[in-house]
């Protein structure tokens, strides 16, 4: 378009905002003198400090920005903001995010003498909470879960007051914390407590992988009573559980109310979800990623299971080998690395959207045997676009609603935040009989051009 | 066929996608001065806000022209001649038409107030209001909005977003008066106050005032008070804006005069959206409709007549929304702002003022329901509509209201106590709440 406006000062942030986002400044300040500090105990306190100052200041600051204001739709100056519009300060927040990855996937391994490379000092405070939780000292990992959880639950919280007008938000945010704090931090940890296998009843294979490849499979059998159970959970939940509640309720009852990558997403990521591209060319990528990928890890799987039964006789050790290096490619570089290090630039959904093999997977169910939809309220749509903005996994949600038809998409995660968006009342998530899923409304006449395929 | 449409608003575009639809082979030809694709001028008010950039209010990817084979011409169309069929644009080149439609829209209206022509006076239509709207509110502290309809409030949420203090004056005694009845209004009303904008009820403007520079500096109004602003938004309405149709011997009025099929007294020359006006409306119809909604559905009905399945005009069940602030809107049917002999309305509010719901309905039994309007809730408008159209009674529509709820999951569900307060009010006319929320309750 040829219209640009004139770029207009943003009104002032108050003083107590400044305030807040000066408390976390300063606890990220505080985390980096814990890096830099050599004596032990000082560590401690730069750390601690930095947790204190980085959770009251987040929580303090998402009620002065969000709680104090009318509840409802909250996105003034949402692309004007360096921070949310791919400005300098965005930048530098996906860098230092990219940067974490990097170090934790590459340069903070165990070297066998309890040293864990570059973020050392920032593991080791944490061995007294990992201590009394797990029964054992704290590892990269360990921190790793610790920042995550706290991501979760301190961005959820903003989430809550954010989107307190819609107790849909409130109810799938407090799932999201629930799930990331109870099934994906404490009760893995509790098990090794107890001298049982770290297992995250959260997460299924194909997006755990390696929960279904036979070598964790006779391992967990091995152990007794419960791995069995987490071998017959694991099963269940890829190949029962998850068909029959996407036909219920559609891919959303994983992607936006347990899982931990989405979870982050909605809570940590969603200052970000507007930076999704809504292109025809993005959508091309989607597809050319996310199915190739699902059909990689089910080879492989596949693979692997056939040298075990062939006693370890055929193939040699193509599969072990191929496990490897998609755990590198998939599981690290690009749900880890990717994902989340790209949140201020491409938005919070990219790993969901392009790379995750259960998304797939649940997106073919929901795109063929769900009940799910969003419905289009006859006419009423105006096409304004705020619907497609809002939208994390880059559905061009207007051009459906614009002709008046249901959003039957295999990429919908079901977040609910177009039809809270929509200043029309127009969209609606529903769960209803399949006949008739796909019909537009008769009251809008859906042009049969060929707009998005 | 060689169809040339003047105007990618809503209007022209719908026309030209169904006669892309219904005639394949069709030539088309879109021209339009103001931008070189179709946006959505409802989502103005969302750029300037910020939550949207102005390329997020394209309703269709660039590629989308030319993939269907739409021909867009960025220029304005000066002259009309149509003993000729052809069309003198701006750039100077001319197009040769085998039928035209005029979708040329409108442009805001303005009394003839003194001071009206001075720097940071304007109405809020078009990508040029935007860009001034932008420009003009640069740091700025107070801005004055004139008129108390639904770009009135749209500008004072836009200088809202801003920090900047909007000033709404209304000529009436409560918001939006000639469509919302006083208890509506109240729930707007409550939007303003909580969001800090004050307004001043049976005022009008008298006088904008000026500074050296040629520049607003404030408003007097026809109560006497002298109100200091840097900007003055006029929101008192649009007219069909007929500067093409009067170089031609197109008819015109108020806006270009069509019949029901849409066409002008021009043989191959149509008008449809803002800028027609019927010659006969039908009853209980406006002659001039200025929705996005109707533009939508003329655009759609003009494109069957031009393709030869001559179409008559019907504009159905009417339907609208907008949103206050927080507050959504929807109306269907007819809802009429005051006291209608024939109608009775029964009218609920929720405890909290966030939410209202008021159902239309005939005097006499069966007592059919002919209109509704939702505030702070959603209501499907295919099942209002059915209603609407089956005239079915007020009774069996308020027992089985769940299926009109279009409600977000989980959303406090009113039904009971809408029916509740209906027994209190209607004792005569008992009725018991029936049917469950949702898709399943149709079945």
């Amino acid at each position: 378009m040829t219209f640009s406006p004139a770029a207009p000062p943003l009104p002032a942030t108050p003083a107590t905002e400044k305030l807040t986002l000066a408390a976390v400044a300063g606890g990220l300040l505080a985390l980096l003198l814990a890096l830099a500090d050599a004596d032990a105990s000082r560590q401690r306190l730069w750390f601690w400090a930095a947790l204190a100052l980085i959770g009251s200041g987040t929580l303090a600051w998402s009620w002065l920005k969000f709680g104090t204001h009318p509840a409802g739709v909250q996105h003034d100056n949402l692309w004007r903001r360096a921070s949310t519009s791919r400005g300098a300060v965005a930048w530098a927040t996906g860098l230092a995010l990219t940067g974490f990855y990097v170090v934790l996937y590459w340069f903070s391994a165990d070297d066998g003498h309890g040293h864990f490379g570059l973020l050392d000092h920032l593991v080791h405070p944490l061995d007294g909470f990992s201590q009394a939780l797990r029964g054992r000292p704290a590892d990269q990992w360990f921190l790793y879960g610790t920042f995550y959880t706290l991501a979760v639950l301190l961005m959820g919280a903003r989430a809550l007051w954010k989107y307190r007008h819609s107790r849909y938000h409130l109810i799938r945010t407090a799932s999201v914390m629930f799930f990331q704090l109870g099934f994906a931090f404490l009760l893995p940890g509790l098990l090794q407590f107890f001298q049982q296998p770290e297992y995250y009843f959260s997460y299924f294979w194909p997006l755990k992988y390696d929960y279904l490849f036979p070598g964790t499979v006779t391992s967990l059998l091995k152990n007794g009573g419960l791995g069995v159970f987490m071998v017959f959970w694991g099963a269940v939940m890829s190949f029962l559980a998850t068909p029959v509640l996407t036909y219920f309720f559609g891919k959303r009852w994983y992607c936006s109310w347990v899982c931990g990558c989405g979870g982050l997403a909605e809570t940590a990521g969603d200052p970000y979800r507007h930076l999704s591209d809504k292109s025809r060319a993005a959508w091309r990528w989607e597809v050319r990623l996310i199915y190739p990928i699902l059909a990689i890890i089910v080879a492989i799987t596949a693979l692997l299971w056939v040298h075990f039964a062939t006693g370890s006789t055929l193939l040699g050790e193509a599969g072990g080998a191929a496990a490897k290096w998609y755990g590198f490619a998939i599981g690290a570089v690009f749900s880890g690395v990717v994902g989340v290090g790209f949140y201020p630039i491409l938005g919070s959904r990219v790993w969901c959207r392009f790379g995750c093999p259960m998304a797939a997977y649940l997106g073919l169910l929901q795109k063929h045997f769900s009940r799910f939809r969003i419905s289009t309220n006859g006419g009423q749509c105006i096409s304004c676009g705020n619907c497609s903005n809002v939208c994390e996994m880059g559905i061009d949600v207007k051009q459906y609603a614009q002709r008046g038809e249901p959003i039957i998409r295999a990429a919908c995660v079901g977040c609910g935040m177009c039809s809270t968006a929509c200043p029309r009342g127009v969209l609606n998530l529903e769960n209803g009989p399949r006949e008739g899923r796909y019909q537009a409304s008769p009251l809008i006449h859906a042009d049969s051009l060929r707009i998005l395929d | 066929m060689h169809l040339v449409i003047v105007g990618n608003g809503i209007t022209g575009v719908t026309c030209a996608l169904t006669v892309r639809r219904l005639r394949p082979d069709a030539r088309i030809t879109l021209v339009e001065g103001e931008s070189a694709h179709h946006y959505a001028r409802t989502a103005l008010m969302y750029v300037y806000m910020g939550h949207l950039r102005p390329s997020d209010i394209k309703p269709y990817e660039d590629w989308f022209w030319a993939e269907n084979r739409l021909e867009l011409v960025h220029a304005t169309a000066t002259a009309l001649h149509t003993a000729d069929n052809l069309l003198v644009l701006d750039n100077g080149a001319t197009l040769a038409y085998d039928q035209l439609l005029l979708a040329t829209g409108s442009e805001s209206r303005r009394p003839a107030w003194p001071g009206q022509h001075l720097a940071g006076v304007q109405g809020l239509y078009g990508l040029p209001d935007l860009e001034a709207m932008a420009r003009d509110t640069h740091g700025i502290a107070r801005g004055v909005v004139v008129g108390g309809g639904l770009i009135g409030v749209e500008l004072a949420e836009m200088l809202h977003s801003r920090g900047i203090e909007p000033v709404v004056l209304v000529r009436d005694g409560h918001y939006w008066a000639s469509v919302l009845p006083p208890e509506e209004a109240h729930l707007v009303d409550l939007q303003f106050e909580e969001n800090g904008v004050p307004v001043r009820y049976h005022t009008e403007l008298a006088e904008i005032l000026g500074d050296a520079h040629g520049r607003v500096r404030a408003v007097r109004t026809t109560r006497g008070e002298e109100i200091a602003c840097q900007w003055v938004g006029i929101a008192t309405g649009v007219a069909p804006n007929l500067t093409l149709a009067q170089t031609s011997a197109v008819e015109t009025d108020r806006g270009i005069l069509v019949d029901e099929l849409l066409r002008t007294n021009v043989p191959n020359v149509y008008a449809a959206g803002d800028c027609a006006q019927f010659r006969r409306p039908a009853a209980g119809e406006v002659p001039i409709e200025q929705l996005w909604y109707t533009g939508r559905m003329q655009g759609e009905t003009v494109a069957h007549t031009l393709c030869g399945q001559p179409t008559p005009y019907r504009r159905g069940v009417w339907f609208n929304s907008a949103k206050f602030f927080n507050l959504e809107y929807q109306t269907y049917g007819q809802a009429p702002a005051g006291p209608t002999p024939g109608l009775n309305s029964f009218y609920w509010e929720h405890l909290g003022s966030r939410a209202a719901f008021r159902v239309y309905f005939r005097a006499e039994a069966p007592h059919a329901v002919v209109g509704f309007n939702a505030l702070g809730l959603r209501l499907r408008q295919a099942v209002c509509e059915q209603w609407i159209r089956q005239q079915a009674p007020v009774a069996a529509v308020l027992a089985g209201l769940g299926a009109a709820n279009f409600d977000a999951e989980f959303a406090p569900q009113h039904e009971a106590a809408i029916v509740a307060a209906f027994n209190r009010q209607f004792p005569q006319q008992p009725v018991a709440l029936a049917r469950r929320r949702g898709l399943f309750a149709r079945f």
